[in-house]
């Protein structure tokens, strides 16, 4: 028998947004887009060139994905659409208990965004060389692509050459995908913190970190509609709409770079710089580097690129109070880089102490859950204009818009993306802190149920056990739209370009 | 846990009524006229919840059935000291409220003695779980001020104290506490009989499965044969569970830091399930009675209270928590730090995902678990808890804060940790 295909022998089913962020093509847009006309939209998206994740080195990409309301607006069969999951069904902004986890309230709240309350239905994402993207955009607008969609609203980017507009390099950590299935962990597993995540984390239809199929529409193959789709690993006599497919997350932050530099310039000067306050908010050095010294071990997943074990070869493991990197810095609760279980176990009664959680004296310790369940492929682009944090701290700084076009790609919403947001980056209960958020992207608004516990700080473990605690941070960030899509493999999106056709 | 059957006619009457007690649904009102929680001082938690139960018609799959079900309705909660006291308090204080409410269940007379009418409808839990066994609401309330006041003197303190040691910054606080407060109540003497009981069965459990070890040797080799024929035939019934009902329950969450977690469903039929479960319940009280009583339950620190209650003649299940974080959260602790202790339990529930050798598996099957657990849920119609601000981390920290400036001395390594937990 031969071995089983691996993600990697589907990449040219695979919308390449999913292997690369397409960093050599710094050009830029994504369009929201309204279906004006369903059959002229179905015959649009059956002839549209999406760019595959096996072709490299290409100097334009165009890449597709659709809202539950665009299949909808489609046609496609309720059938089909039931099997997506949950929550991209309910849409990010479609229930208030889900902005309430999200932390989309008060300024964030899907009210006061400018796009998304009521979610477009498609997104088109260009990318392109520079100088090049009007071009790229005039080849997609074409006649049939005007009949089919209303005029588009355009996410515009801005190039800021890898650095977000705080200032700090963007993008810095990201799983490493295991396209050639070289893992397969066992659901009783018990590992430390790795990079090397499974495919199936962000492509549907392959073996998740549990060693399980991530839930998805499986279709009946007597369907002739989806005659064309793959047979699903995992029950081969139904076809796999989701197959190749990922659920991209989309949130546009604007962020006040005046505001974040004037903050930290007025703490700062004793016993910090600003600088130095910014960079232990973040968690990372303004280039990047992190405030951790390197792993004595090589991680699993890191490398061998030197720049990339230099950035990433690291964990919190020997910073465990935070003196080097604080526990609420936005880098650690974004990534806590936690293995299963905190320590290591050595033995078969070590590792049945730590499964009954006994002899462990500071219950602070096994709060965080484990990483690997929880990470995310970011492929976001900046937005606005520029400005070096020198210039945001002087009193005369222009206003200028900026921010960040947040964009992740994850098989479980609920899992993966919300529980980070939920649970990592908006709990003022992080690790077992009382009351602060993220201190950059925290909506600042109370605890939940205790009015009169304010979010806004920000504590840094001082060496003799005190916290500096730096109160009163302003908003940095605001939602301002944002919407869950999914991005389908390319027979997924020729299946919702015919589905209806054949029902209808 | 007071549990009665409603009148099945009375049931849209008991819900409107619930709907009273909260400011809007997913938060109550602690002051309210009907049942105003705040008033009892030594109350940790309390819920109001109708057992509806969606899933019964899964029986079939296991060649049974339930004919003609109760619509039960429970009224349960978590105090210091003695729980039939409390309901006592509670039929003293708010008579009116709790006629109101109940009058909406079969066998209530209006003229009934309210407190026997309760008592004689008390069910005692298969095993209780308590995250700090022995910590009052009022030390949890002086804690979490003291705490707020030593953090505030330290802020006062500013640069002063930058060269100070651990042990000197401690010195001057526990001066600070001592001079200008806030005052620190001593606990409670615990009574003697709880200890006696505690400790009776502290060595009575042990001392039985001594006892009973040849049994057990003799008879495992069975066990683990029958165990596994039911664990393979066992069908797993656990579909995507309806939109609508997971908006309802989403809509009651995330008010506060944390939530209650109410289900409710059918015990496998047979025998072998039965006293499964009762070895089982058996080993948890044991645990959670010695074993889990500072903060955690096995790796969870999130869970303030949680128990495992019988109704329908052991046909029935009811369990209810109240855990820090979002659903999501909770699931994920479930899965990755606990699923075998999940699986002991619910294994012998009606559809629960299939397991190995009573502990693996289960819910490790991520997807098809957290279909079981939301399907199984109900929505809790009224909930209190003394403290919304503050998860059960807190609490540990206040309580370590507090035990620190009460302790005769400290190493300077301690005393960094400790100052670090302000």
């Amino acid at each position: 028998m031969a071995a089983p295909p691996t993600p990697a022998d589907d990449f040219s089913d695979m919308q390449g947004l999913l292997y690369t962020g397409y960093g050599s093509l710094p050009d830029a847009c994504f369009m929201l887009l309204r279906i004006a006309d369903p059959v002229a939209a179905r015959a649009w998206l059956a002839t549209v060139e999406v760019t595959t994740a096996d072709r490299r080195d290409v100097l334009a990409a165009v890449q597709v994905a659709l809202t539950v309301q665009g299949m909808r607006a489609l046609g496609a069969p309720a059938a089909a659409i039931g099997g997506f999951s949950a929550e991209f069904l309910a849409g990010m902004a479609g229930e208030e208990s889900r902005s309430r986890r999200l932390g989309d309230v008060g300024a964030s709240a899907p009210a006061r965004w400018a796009w998304g309350a009521a979610p477009p239905d498609l997104l088109v994402l260009l990318y392109a060389a520079k100088g090049t993207l009007p071009t790229v955009r005039q080849q997609v607008q074409t006649a049939a692509f005007a009949r089919a969609f209303a005029t588009p609203d355009v996410l515009d980017t801005t190039d800021m050459g890898g650095h977000e507009p705080f200032g700090f390099k963007d993008g810095v950590s990201q799983p490493t995908v295991d396209w050639w299935a070289k893992r397969r962990p066992d659901e009783e597993a018990i590992l430390p913190y790795g990079n090397l995540i499974s495919a199936g984390e962000f492509v549907l239809g392959y073996p998740n970190e549990y060693g399980r199929y991530t839930g998805r529409p499986l279709l009946d193959a007597t369907d002739p509609a989806a005659r064309h789709l793959p047979p699903a690993a995992d029950a081969s006599d139904l076809r796999d709409l989701g197959r190749n497919g990922s659920y991209l997350v989309l949130r546009e932050l604007r962020q006040d770079v005046r505001a974040f530099w004037r903050f930290v310039a007025a703490q700062g000067g004793d016993p910090m710089s600003g600088k130095a306050l910014a960079e232990v908010m973040v968690g990372r050095r303004l280039d990047g580097a992190p405030l951790e010294p390197p792993a004595t071990a090589p991680t699993e997943g890191v490398g061998p690129r030197a720049a990339d074990v230099a950035a990433n070869g690291f964990t919190y493991a020997a910073d465990p109070t935070g003196l080097r990197c604080p526990i609420g810095a936005h880098v650690r609760r974004a990534n806590p880089r936690t293995g299963d279980v905190p320590g290591e176990v050595a033995s078969a009664l070590a590792r049945l102490v730590c499964l009954l959680g006994i002899g462990r004296p500071d219950l602070r310790d096994d709060l965080i859950a484990a990483s690997r369940f929880h990470r995310l492929l970011r492929r976001g682009r900046e937005f606005g204009h520029m400005l070096k944090p020198a210039e945001a701290m002087r009193a005369d700084a222009p206003d200028l818009a900026a921010g960040l076009h947040f964009i992740c790609l994850n098989a479980n919403i609920a899992r993966q993306f919300e529980f980070i947001q939920n649970a990592w980056l908006q709990s003022p209960k992080f690790a077992g802190l009382g009351d602060e958020a993220d201190p950059l992207t925290g909506n600042r608004a109370p605890v939940p149920g205790d009015a009169g516990s304010a979010t806004d700080s920000f504590s840094l473990p001082q060496p003799n056990g005190l916290r500096r605690r730096v109160s009163g941070l302003p908003p940095f960030v605001a939602v301002a739209g944002g919407a869950y899509f999914f991005l389908p493999g390319v027979r997924a999106l020729r299946y919702f370009a015919a589905a209806a056709s054949s029902g209808a | 846990m007071v549990a009665a059957p409603v009148r099945p006619e009375a049931e849209a009457s008991l819900r409107r009524l619930l709907a009273t007690l909260n400011c809007s649904p997913g938060v109550v009102d602690a002051a309210n006229e009907v049942l105003p929680f705040a008033r009892f001082e030594r109350l940790h938690v309390a819920r109001l919840v109708i057992l509806e139960d969606s899933t019964l018609a899964d029986l079939a799959a296991y060649n049974s059935s339930f004919l003609n079900p109760p619509l039960w309705f429970a009224f349960l909660g978590d105090c210091d000291g003695d729980g039939a006291a409390m309901l006592a308090e509670f039929a003293a204080q708010c008579a009116d409220g709790l006629r109101r409410i109940f009058s909406h269940c079969q066998d209530f007379d209006a003229n009934c003695d309210l407190l026997g009418w309760m008592v004689a409808r008390s069910r005692a839990p298969a095993a209780c779980y308590v995250n700090w066994v022995g910590r009052s609401v009022q030390q949890i309330r002086e804690e979490a001020v003291l705490h707020a006041a030593l953090r505030g003197w330290l802020a006062q303190q500013g640069a002063a104290l930058a060269g100070d040691s651990a042990r000197g910054i401690r010195d001057r606080l526990v001066a600070h506490q001592r001079t200008h407060g806030p005052p620190l109540t001593p606990p409670a003497p615990t009574p003697a009989g709880w200890f006696a009981r505690q400790l009776a069965n502290l060595i009575a459990v042990p001392l039985l499965l001594v006892l009973l070890l040849p049994l057990v040797i003799v008879g495992l080799p069975f066990f683990l044969v029958a165990l596994r024929a039911h664990e393979t035939a066992d069908p797993v019934i656990a579909p995507r569970p309806d939109a609508t009902e997971v908006a309802t329950l989403a809509a009651l969450e995330d008010h506060q830091v944390s939530n209650p977690f109410s289900a409710f469903g059918g015990v496998k039929p047979g025998r072998f399930r039965g006293w499964t479960l009762r070895f089982v319940f058996w080993l948890l009280d044991f645990s959670v009675r010695h074993l889990y009583t500072r903060g955690r339950l096995a790796r969870v620190g999130t869970i303030h209270f949680a128990r495992w209650v019988f109704l329908d003649s052991r046909r029935r299940l009811f369990f209810g928590s109240n855990y820090d974080g979002s659903l999501d959260s909770y699931m994920d602790d479930f899965i990755n730090k606990v699923a075998y202790g999940l699986n002991l339990v619910f294994s012998n529930g009606v559809g629960y995902p299939r397991t190995s050798w009573l502990l693996l598996g289960g819910a490790k099957h991520e997807q098809p678990f957290k279909n079981y657990l939301r399907r199984h849920q109900v929505p809790t119609q009224v909930w209190y808890k003394a403290y919304p601000g503050l998860t059960a981390a807190d609490l540990a920290t206040n309580t370590m804060i507090r035990e620190g400036l009460q302790s005769a001395s400290m190493r300077e390594n301690d005393a960094r940790a400790w100052l670090a937990l302000i």
